[in-house]
């Protein structure tokens, strides 16, 4: 149980860091991709998904 | 680490995202496309008043007038029918994975212990965050409805969203007082400036139907996030262990 917890502290500040940067990069990539980017093609392909999720279409 | 993420988020985003995919395909997709035939015969009544000059007020979503370019048949657009599904699908997977990638990189910055309770309270704030506050200013809206210049919206939106999450992540995790009432005060401003609204509401879709969408837009992303914070919370510890067991086994 304590497995994870030991593991995600004992990994080196550095390494976390890069992690999150990593993460956090891909998510924002993604989320603007999908979301918000103002290509008619990606808006077209998303459109049904930007109404759902209440991504601001249009 | 770098790859754990990256595994753990794609993995967690094509798990909730597929699931969400479906619930989205028998909920608001249904919704979206009876709104398109308001919409069309809202087209169809008016043309001349839309095509008077190029920059109609009107925004018919997918009409020339709303169009930059107004070339209506050179832009691409997926097929009604099973290509449109699946273009939605796979943009209902992108978004899992984003929000799951998002959702890793917050809890491992702020150094939390990633199991699936406190991934599912992440995930609720993910919710509050990136779902629920922001649709209080720009509520979800059905193809047809009026609204304010798109990229106010978008820059409201994503103000809203960012300022949101961080006070949410300072009101949970400070002790003192006045960083709380900040973080509290901090959240409130994107309302007191208020989101871009359209002048006047144009949609001739029935209020039932739009009011039933809201909800339903709502109950979706909520359950978007939810599905994508437990899969992230089941899947990271068990990669994690496998990591620290084949890291075990290298040193034996």
């Amino acid at each position: 149980m304590n497995t994870s917890a030991s593991l995600s502290t004992s990994a080196g500040v550095s390494e976390r860091a890069k992690a999150a940067l990593a993460a956090l990069l891909l998510g924002s990539v993604l989320i603007f991709t999908v979301g918000f980017a103002h290509s008619s093609s990606v808006h077209n392909a998303a459109h049904d998904t930007r109404h759902t999720l209440a991504f601001p279409c249009h | 680490m770098v790859n754990r993420v990256l595994t753990v988020s794609l993995l967690a985003g094509l798990l909730a995202g597929l699931v969400i995919a479906a619930l989205q395909h028998v909920t608001t997709t249904p919704l979206i496309l009876k709104a398109e035939t308001y919409e069309a015969a809202m087209r169809a009544a008016a043309p001349s008043f839309a095509s008077f000059d190029g920059q109609a007020r009107i925004i018919l979503a997918h009409g020339p007038a709303g169009d930059a370019a107004g070339h209506e048949h050179a832009e691409w657009k997926p097929q009604d029918g099973l290509q449109r599904t699946a273009f939605t699908t796979l943009v209902t997977v992108a978004t899992a994975i984003g929000f799951a990638a998002l959702l890793l990189g917050g809890m491992i910055a702020a150094n939390e212990t990633i199991d699936d309770r406190r991934a599912l309270a992440w995930a609720v704030c993910g919710f509050l965050a990136f779902g629920l506050v922001p649709a209080a200013g720009l509520a979800p809206d059905l193809p047809g409805s009026a609204a304010a210049e798109l990229l106010p919206r978008q820059i409201w939106w994503v103000a809203t969203a960012l300022v949101t999450a961080g006070g949410l992540f300072v009101f949970l995790r400070m002790e003192a007082g006045w960083l709380r009432a900040l973080a509290v005060l901090a959240m409130l401003v994107p309302h007191l400036i208020g989101a871009p609204h359209p002048a006047a509401p144009e949609s001739k879709v029935p209020a039932e139907i739009a009011a039933h969408f809201t909800a339903l837009s709502l109950s979706v992303q909520a359950a978007l996030w939810l599905a994508t914070g437990l899969a992230v919370g089941v899947i990271w510890p068990r990669m994690t262990r496998k990591a620290l067991a084949t890291r075990r086994a290298a040193k034996a």
